[in-house]
């Protein structure tokens, strides 16, 4: 690999696009795609590995090919600056994610609290999601217990393509929030995407507990895991 | 992809500071190899290692075979793990296979 491909590379990641490089492993030959034009089949090919987000080969012309996903980082979106969240930012900084935490609420989503390597967010969590724009590549977790404040995100939430949306709160809380967003029009198939109470059921007494349990059953939903039912 | 798992920003840090560095790649696998393909391990002529190709059984072999490629600047595709009875030999004790691709990054020439 050229230094220069590695920087056009570096750089494709760095502005968060989603590129792919393509390697003829009988001579080391790269291409990064989209950018540098290959040859359908490997175009193709390339499109294919950022859709499943994994690594592919392919022959072509009579030589193996070796095509490399690179898409953005997934997002995780923490709504509500509590002590969980504080617990669940470095978590999910370390497993890869860009993680922003949305609360209004000033005293709470300080960087004193956060560090740096997080984006902070004190708008009001409904303007703040919609501007975000949760995708396929994004988790939400709201975490606030403040109907005022978690209701508005998870109607957003609920109404993208999210691939997790996970709520803090105890059965009874959970039952009455459905009942709230029931009112507020959402139909009975977004309600059963919320995960609630959030987390995997790990016994999680303390913040990291939970934050671990939180991030573990977002993992296991990124990669298809089978899990008991809650 | 934290810090911590970005190889490929470690092997860039590593070239910028004059380093000659080559970089493995896992490229196919079968059975119960313990890295996915496109998992990355970077290595410096000096020594330095960042990231693994397997659960560490066999970073050894291609740090070694890297040296040459580090050294000639020719690519090569490098197969692992034969049978379960082999598989202590190779090092890949679990009894995977795979293929790792080691290529050398060529730093910008200074005349």
């Amino acid at each position: 690999m050229k230094a220069a491909f590695l920087a056009r590379l570096q750089a494709a990641r760095a502005a968060g696009r989603a590129v792919a490089v393509a390697t003829r492993l009988s001579d080391g030959t790269q291409y990064l795609h989209p950018e540098d034009g290959l040859p359908a089949p490997l175009a193709a090919a390339a499109e294919a590995a950022l859709a499943a987000d994994a690594a592919t080969n392919l022959a072509h012309e009579g030589a193996p090919w070796f095509i490399q996903p690179h898409n953005p980082r997934l997002r995780l979106i923490v709504v509500g600056a509590v002590h969980v969240a504080q617990a669940l930012v470095p978590m999910a900084l370390g497993l890869g994610f860009a993680v922003t935490v949305v609360d209004p609420r000033r005293a709470f989503a300080t960087e004193e609290r956060f560090g740096g390597g997080v984006t902070l967010v004190d708008e009001w969590p409904d303007e703040a999601m919609q501007a975000l724009a949760p995708d396929t590549r994004t988790a939400v977790v709201t975490l606030t217990h403040d109907p005022k404040l978690d209701d508005p995100a998870l109607e957003v939430a609920l109404r993208s393509p999210a691939f997790y949306i996970g709520a803090l709160g105890s059965r009874r809380t959970h039952a009455k929030r459905v009942a709230r967003l029931a009112e507020a029009g959402l139909p009975e198939e977004a309600m059963a995407r919320i995960a609630a109470p959030v987390g995997l059921s790990i016994g999680a007494v303390t913040a990291p507990e939970i934050a671990l349990s939180i991030m573990a059953e977002i993992v296991a939903r990124r990669r298809g895991a089978a899990l008991a039912d809650r | 992809m934290s810090d911590q798992e970005d190889i490929l920003a470690t092997a860039a840090g590593w070239l910028a500071e004059g380093e000659t560095v080559a970089l493995a790649t896992v490229v196919e696998t079968w059975g119960s190899s313990p890295r996915p393909a496109g998992s990355n391990l970077a290595v410096t002529a000096s020594g330095r290692m960042a990231g693994s190709v397997s659960g560490g059984c066999i970073e050894g072999a291609v740090a070694e075979a890297a040296r040459k490629t580090m050294a000639e600047g020719t690519p090569q595709l490098l197969d692992f793990g034969i049978s379960d009875e082999r598989a202590w030999e190779v090092g890949l004790a679990c009894g995977g296979k795979l293929k790792v691709f080691v290529e050398k990054l060529e730093g910008e020439r200074v005349a």
